[in-house]
């Protein structure tokens, strides 16, 4: 890791930062040349600029879904962190605790038994993430917060939700439970401009409120009463990173399904990457954002000419992940 | 003249009571110890001092104000904690580290200024860590990283400081160590409090000891006036002689 000077972490962390970015950049840059079939990047570039015959195909087609990669995948590494920080504990991120189920759940029960506009599917979404969110947290309330209970009981919680959804699309209509089915993976094929304009403006401003709470989340790392003392107001900013974690959850998973590993991974690697104390946000932003955006190219490649939904990528790469970090945790 | 006081304290975790009527009245620009018995209420009124505890009755009050109705960053410019059982973030390096002390001086959007870097350059002398800036908070000896901690405390610049058992876990050489850099500080016109396990060092390097007994208060003032067999045997019911400290001349605690 002395491919940089080991200087302050401060010099360090801009600097690969803007690498991750602009890797971020490319590989989004490839995936819009990168369809049903290839176009030239000459060719791409001419029909972002609105000019040639592919110009419909990648500012209409290609551009929501790519977009949609960096957005959500910013959405998701910034959730993971949030968590990881209020757990203190890598595995503390919302798609192991069950909170992606409890949206999916959500998203289910409104498209299965109340027809289901983009809007009730969201507002479905948020109202069971949150329950989902408020329910571990009480139970892992005795004799005080602990975040390793919390987590083994957003397991317990992930498994039972991921259960009622099977049975909500079993109970299902014919076509809600195809469409179901194939939502369950995560998947960011098809989205339109109409279908991510919402989220992307919901995700926008849960990162705005999140870096107002950066400073106040690297105090906090130090320990409750060295943040107190130090001048946090602990229960506010929990209570703001709680509901800006639980709402970019949501908020992805009702636009695109339960993507899962992307949260529990990214600011994992970013923090490595950049060197960084504790688990930063804007590392595991832009990590998640170049996972996401990674992941959905192979999708798009490997089965051609048709694609896989995304979420089948991140859950095999994530879940070799996740055996390394359980054994690795486990061995601590 | 005292900033710093508690007024009839009632303090308590979920359903067990630690103290009830206590209270105190810190003088300032001197080196206060609280000594005591183990699971007296020592630790329980120092958090309760830095607002880390919600006193169930009473109230601490700065300068005649509740610090409960102070701004958080306000009370934070005042007053600086030292908490026992610190574990640093993963990764974290010496100077970095130390900056956090910063944060109650900094607003969202203000930059890094050459008065807090001052401060952080000031506070790791004072410590005594500037040769480890650079280094992983986590390869530290324990004697290093509790004064990387203190450093952080002191980046705070606050004229009080108040440490909870800041000598444990180090080995004789450096609780000397960490108790004279105390003594420097108060000789520079900070007001230090600290709980202490070992009662012969209170009695050398504190101005005023504070003897706690089941929450209560049982006895305070200048080592000399205070420290005695008698108050030995009622607070640590410990059999003792007291005689003069050969080196200090302050009181010494030679069990029987």
């Amino acid at each position: 890791m002395s491919v940089l000077p080991a200087g302050p972490t401060t010099r360090r962390e801009p600097v690969v930062c803007v690498l991750i970015a602009l890797a971020t950049l490319a590989v989004a840059f490839v995936a819009l040349c990168q369809g049903a079939t290839w176009t030239t990047p000459g060719e791409t570039l001419a029909g972002l600029l609105g000019r040639g015959d592919q110009s419909f195909v990648i500012t209409q087609w290609r551009s929501p879904q790519v977009a949609a990669g960096v957005v959500f995948g910013i959405a998701l590494g910034l959730a993971g962190a949030v968590f990881q920080n209020l757990t203190r504990n890598p595995l503390g991120s919302p798609d192991v605790i069950g909170l992606d189920a409890g949206a999916w759940t959500g998203a289910l029960l409104v498209v299965a038994f109340a027809g289901g506009t983009a809007g009730q599917v969201a507002g479905g979404a948020v109202t069971t993430a949150t329950a989902t969110a408020l329910v571990i947290y009480l139970l892992s309330l005795k004799q005080g917060f602990s975040g390793l209970r919390l987590i083994v009981i957003g397991i317990a919680v992930n498994a039972m939700l991921t259960a009622v959804s099977s049975w909500i699309v079993l109970r299902a209509e014919l076509e809600v439970a195809i469409a179901g089915t194939a939502w369950s993976a995560g998947s960011l094929n098809g989205l339109d401009w109409d279908e991510v304009a919402w989220p992307f403006a919901v995700v926008g401003v849960l990162a705005a409120v999140l870096a107002g709470q950066s400073r106040a989340l690297h105090q906090a790392a130090l320990g409750d009463a060295v943040a107190v003392t130090t001048g946090v107001r602990l229960g506010v900013h929990r209570f703001v990173l709680v509901v800006a974690g639980v709402g970019a959850t949501a908020t992805v998973t009702a636009a695109a399904g339960p993507i899962v590993f992307v949260a529990l991974a990214a600011p994992q690697i970013g923090r490595r990457l950049t060197g960084s104390a504790g688990v930063p946000l804007l590392p595991a932003a832009l990590t998640g954002a170049l996972l996401l955006v990674t992941a959905d190219l192979v999708a798009q490649v490997v089965t051609r000419p048709v694609p896989l939904p995304v979420g089948v990528v991140t859950t095999a790469v994530g879940g070799l992940y996740l055996i390394w970090l359980l054994v690795k945790e486990v061995k601590r | 003249m005292t900033r710093l006081q508690a007024h009839d304290l009632t303090l308590g975790y979920a359903d067990r009571t630690v103290s009830a009527g206590l209270s105190l009245a810190v003088p300032d620009r001197a080196f206060t110890a609280i000594v005591g018995a183990n699971a007296c209420g020592k630790s329980t009124m120092l958090r309760a001092l830095v607002r880390l505890l919600q006193p169930r009755a009473g109230r601490v009050e700065l300068d005649g104000t509740d610090v409960r109705r102070l701004r958080p960053r306000a009370v934070a410019r005042e007053l600086g904690f030292l908490p026992q059982g610190l574990v640093p973030p993963e990764g974290i390096r010496v100077e970095a580290l130390v900056r956090r002390g910063r944060y109650p001086h900094q607003s969202l959007l203000a930059a890094w200024t050459p008065d807090d870097q001052g401060a952080v350059d000031a506070a790791m002398v004072a410590a005594g860590v500037e040769e480890l800036a650079e280094r992983q908070v986590e390869e530290l000896s324990g004697g290093q990283a509790q004064r990387v901690w203190i450093a952080m405390v002191l980046a705070q610049e606050t004229p009080y400081l108040l440490l909870d058992e800041p000598t444990t876990f180090l080995d004789i050489a450096h609780q000397y160590e960490l108790l004279r850099l105390l003594a420097r500080l108060r000789d520079e016109g900070r007001t230090v409090v600290a709980v202490l396990h070992d009662i012969n060092q209170a009695c050398r390097f504190a101005d005023h000891v504070v003897a706690m007994k089941a929450g209560r208060v049982v006895a305070e003032g200048a080592p000399s006036d205070v420290v005695d067999a008698a108050l030995v045997e009622e607070v640590f019911g410990l059999t003792c002689a007291v005689v003069p400290d050969p080196v200090a001349g302050t009181p010494m605690v030679v069990p029987h």
